[in-house]
């Protein structure tokens, strides 16, 4: 099962310390955890809550660390890309999955697979012993979906006040955090679903 | 791209005023109150949750929040928040699928089963109650292989003249375009689906943690099984789908298996063909991946299974395995030979020969392939030091992963290390961790001279288009040798090369590329690692060795900025250990120690470890550590130390050099101390330079101690060991205690605590 799935910068923001990242959408799966793991039980539903958005922002924190080594190890220079050079972005975007220790944050061992695409990453929170190749398919997918929904390209807070968009496709592409085998078809059928939800 | 408008509708989130949140609320309020929900409260909503987001709750938001949690509810009906509410919504769910659902939405069931999945996950006993896990085992079995192979969707299948009656049952697809000859699989396709053909693709997608858990919880269940029991042993059943007849003799969970088993070996048929389409063909490896995993589980469940499906592996891995971009789906067949090759008296050399050698060697820098390749090491390690033979001789090639992406990596390397640990290949790991770095830039140029780059856009080259010395070199026949010998596969043809200096100089301007800066900065947790690991295997003939090594190699790394410093920082720490550990090393290897102890240069280019040499000479050169021990050794040792100590407190510093650090002086002096303690005629020895000592500093500042304090605390302990001296026999018993000092109850015994507060004050830190 999928744990996670974010959208968050991976770039330097002024309002922010270095090497600290924002989380512009979060979305985790499964039912609420605090409900019955052990060391949570004793918080109210704010504090887990809260307990929640710190791991996401752990996540975030590992992940933007991992683009950053990783872009200046391999040196290559960020080719800004506008609306409508999606498919370029995607394409030239750095991927790569960083292994998440049990602890920190989540009581078990993760895999986290991201795509940075120019300042931003998407990452899919994954137990380890999931099909990563299908992750991986199913994480470029997203981000191609959200890249192109939410003009992530141009200007503008779209993907702040367009959640309920990111909602409908994790709804429709990762139901409950279960990754699907889909061949082109079947995601062609979904992604009609999710266009016709958005259009209402 | 990252917009600075986020940020300031952030800000504005943040800053939003208590009057100004409320009136936004009572709006709300009354948006929420239709039965609809329009756009304008979902973006109400929207903001709404980023303004709670941004400030934490620590507003009086109360009712926002359980605003947005109503919201949230109706939205999402089947929220549970007990355990009970769990195995309700279980039942509820179940029910569900039960009722052939004819009418509604195709989609009704489809979050079914991945609620079903999440269930499992997280409290998989709900579902032991009643006969749930049966129930969903026959649906599961119906939907896998007994799904409708029609197109679905009421596709019309003619032109103008076509009515209802011409309308044909189109069969399913294949990727490759041919229609399809046997059950409806995920690798199906059709211009619309029936629902059947959807469950089918979500039952696929959770049957493997379906399998595993399911067989973790059901075994108290099987008395609820209604189906007559079989006495026909599974191995029985034909392989052949379309005489499955005889399986449904089984009951439901061999049932489920065995239906399992034909899905997967359809799926590892179908990805055998040619898909037209790119995403077609990466569902088709994500496929094998799956299918593989999914055998592999129940032959684990059942072992009759693996005599059955051995060959359809085997014959998949001569398929893929010259294949480099089917590497990842090699990994799980790896795992299935490693689980059921022995079972089987499978061969599976050629299995670790691509695992061990070619995948390292040859994709080290595809950052999934070295993830999950290092995982199914970690995951089977205890197995794989007993299977397979070469696996403590694979680090040259594991150790590429890391030196091509050690941030990535260095926390399996942590796990792995110690198993790559061996007397055998101790020596030669030690120089291979060193020369990380080198092996990193190494892989750097080896990356730019094949033609397949894609991954690496390097500027390495000079603006001016000046040519790079070490990709010459790299290229260049004389030094082949080198790099060929950096870039092994396994270990055993040599500890090192004799030509490391030449190599170190070839790679110099590789220093600052960042890959080999960041490989540089895992090694030393590595040689931590490693030392640790190895003091438990060795014998002293190796720590022997070992101790060589690390006086050789402080003078031969790659001259990284602050590389060098941390390596000597490690060298001392371990170095201190083992003697401490066996002090007879010392006098086993006093000849190394004092040819590095003699050579003044290196009290101004590697003092720490310098201070750490003569530390332990002085410590340890006795008898009472190894009887080996003379007076001539100690007289030498004596000689030698103090031919280094006149040297650097006679004049300046060499130039571009600093004046020798206080501590480099004050261990001499202390060395040369206990020396002579042992050996008393070299007590006079000592006094006299200890008082010329005295004396010059009275004069005013010396050339070889910039600063006046430093110059005082030299004298200081100059003082001490002076007057200790006046009184030999004493001295002798201070500065070399008996080894009964070293135990813990030293600081009870009040002329042992004196001894102590001494030792402390003569010790290097």
């Amino acid at each position: 099962m999928v744990r996670c799935f974010l959208i968050h910068t991976v770039c330097p923001v002024s309002a922010l310390s270095s090497g600290e990242s924002r989380v512009l959408y979060s979305r985790v799966f499964g039912p609420d955890e605090g409900a019955w793991s052990d060391p949570d039980r004793g918080l109210s539903p704010e504090e887990r809550r809260l307990l929640q958005k710190e791991k996401i922002t752990v996540v975030a924190r590992q992940v933007r660390s991992a683009v950053s080594l990783s872009r200046e190890a391999s040196g290559r220079l960020l080719v800004e890309t506008v609306s409508g050079e999606e498919a370029l972005a995607l394409q030239e975007a750095d991927g790569g999955v960083a292994r998440l220790r049990a602890g920190d944050p989540f009581s078990e061992e993760m895999s986290a697979l991201w795509l940075a695409v120019q300042s931003l990453g998407f990452t899919l929170v994954c137990e380890p012993h999931e099909n990563l190749l299908l992750a991986e398919g199913t994480l470029r997918n997203l981000t191609r979906h959200c890249l192109e929904t939410l003009h992530m390209l141009g200007p503008g807070s779209e993907v702040l006040l367009r959640s309920n968009r990111v909602d409908a496709l994790l709804s429709r592409l990762l139901p409950h955090g279960q990754l699907l085998f889909l061949n082109h078809r079947f995601a062609q059928s979904l992604e009609k679903e999710v266009a016709a939800y958005l259009a209402k | 791209m990252y917009a600075h408008s986020s940020e300031s509708l952030i800000k504005q989130a943040r800053e939003i005023q208590e009057s100004e949140l409320q009136k936004f609320h009572s709006r709300l309020g009354k948006l929420l109150q239709g039965k609809e929900l329009g756009h304008e409260a979902v973006d109400s909503l929207q903001r709404l949750h980023i303004i709670l987001s941004a400030t934490k709750y620590t507003r009086t938001s109360r009712c926002c929040f359980q605003m947005t949690q109503s919201m949230s509810r109706k939205l999402k009906p089947q929220q549970a928040g007990s355990r009970a509410d769990l195995s309700s919504l279980c039942a509820q769910l179940l029910r569900s699928l039960e009722s052939r659902q004819s009418e509604g939405p195709a989609n009704s069931l489809t979050h079914t089963l991945p609620i079903l999945n999440t269930i499992l996950t997280h409290s998989p006993d709900c579902l032991t109650e009643g006969n749930h896990v049966t129930l969903l085992s026959k649906k599961l079995v119906d939907w896998l292989r007994y799904a409708s192979i029609t197109q679905g969707g009421g596709v019309p299948s003619g032109g103008f003249f076509t009515g209802p009656r011409s309308r044909q049952p189109v069969p399913t697809a294949e990727l490759d375009g041919t229609v399809s000859g046997d059950f409806f699989t995920v690798l199906c396709v059709g211009q619309g689906f029936t629902e059947d053909q959807w469950m089918n693709v979500y039952s696929f997608s959770m049957l493997r943690h379906w399998l595993l858990t399911y067989h973790s919880v059901s075994n108290g269940n099987n008395t609820a099984d209604t189906d007559d029991r079989s006495e026909v042993d599974g191995s029985v059943v034909s392989m052949v789908s379309a005489t499955s007849s005889s399986s449904r003799l089984l009951p439901p969970k061999e049932r489920l298996r065995e239906k399992a088993f034909q899905y997967c070996q359809r799926l590892i048929e179908q990805s055998d063909r040619k898909a037209h389409k790119r995403t077609d063909t990466d569902l088709q490896k994500a496929c094998l991946v799956e299918a593989v995993c999914i055998l592999d589980c129940v032959c684990g469940e059942d072992a009759s299974l693996v005599y059955r499906t051995f060959p359809c592996i085997k014959a998949l891995f001569g398929r893929l395995s010259s294949d480099l971009s089917f590497a990842r789906v090699l990994l799980p067949i790896a795992q299935f030979y490693l689980n059921h090759g022995e079972m089987a008296a499978v061969d599976c050399e050629c299995v670790w020969k691509l695992v061990f050698g070619r995948f390292p060697a040859e994709l080290f820098n595809n950052q999934f392939l070295a993830h999950e390749l290092l995982r199914f090491l970690r995951l089977n390690l205890e197995s794989l030091q007993l299977r397979v033979p070469q696996y403590s001789h694979s680090f040259p090639n594991l150790l590429k992963f890391l030196a091509w992406d050690s941030p990535a990596v260095v926390d399996d390397f942590v796990d792995l290390l110690p198993s790559l640990v061996t007397a055998g290949t101790a020596v030669e790991l030690l120089h291979t961790l060193l020369d990380l770095p080198c092996l990193s830039a190494t892989l750097v140029l080896q990356v730019r001279c094949s033609h397949t780059s894609e991954s690496t856009c390097l500027p390495i080259s000079e603006p001016g288009g000046r040519g790079l010395l070490s990709l010459d070199a790299f290229r260049s026949q004389s030094f082949r040798g080198l790099f060929l010998f950096l870039l092994r596969g396994e270990a055993g043809s040599g500890d090192t090369i004799d030509r490391l200096s030449t190599l170190h100089e070839l790679l110099a301007e590789t220093a600052d590329w960042s890959r080999v800066v960041q490989c540089a900065q895992t090694v030393p947790v590595l040689l931590h690692i490693f030392f640790n690991t190895v003091i438990a295997v060795a014998d002293e003939k190796l720590l022997a060795h070992l101790v060589q090594v690390m006086l050789e190699r402080s003078s031969l790394l790659l001259n990284i900025p602050k590389y060098n410093k941390e390596i000597h920082r490690v060298f001392s720490s371990h170095l201190l250990r083992l003697c401490k550990l066996h002090p007879s090393l010392v006098v086993d290897q006093s000849h190394e120690l004092l040819e590095f102890a003699g050579a003044t240069a290196k009290v101004y280019s590697k003092e720490e470890i310098y201070t750490h040499v003569v530390w332990v000479l002085g410590e340890y050169l006795s008898v009472s550590c190894d009887s080996r021990c003379s007076v001539k050794l100690i007289t030498s040792c004596f000689e030698t130390l103090e031919a280094v100590l006149f040297e650097i407190t006679s004049s300046a510093p060499p130039p571009g050099a600093d004046c020798p650090v206080p501590r480099v002086v004050t261990s001499l002096m202390s060395a040369l101390a206990k020396l002579a303690s042992r050996s008393h005629d070299l007590i006079p020895r000592v006094s006299l330079f200890l008082s010329k000592l005295r004396t010059v500093t009275r004069g005013g500042p010396v050339a070889w101690c910039s600063d006046e304090e430093d110059l005082v605390a030299i004298v200081t302990r100059g003082e001490e060991l002076w007057s200790l001296l006046k009184a030999p026999g004493v001295a002798q018993s201070v500065l070399t205690p008996p080894a009964l000092v070293t135990s813990p109850q030293w600081h009870r015994d009040t002329n042992v605590a004196m001894l102590l507060r001494l030792r402390l004050g003569l010790a290097p830190m």
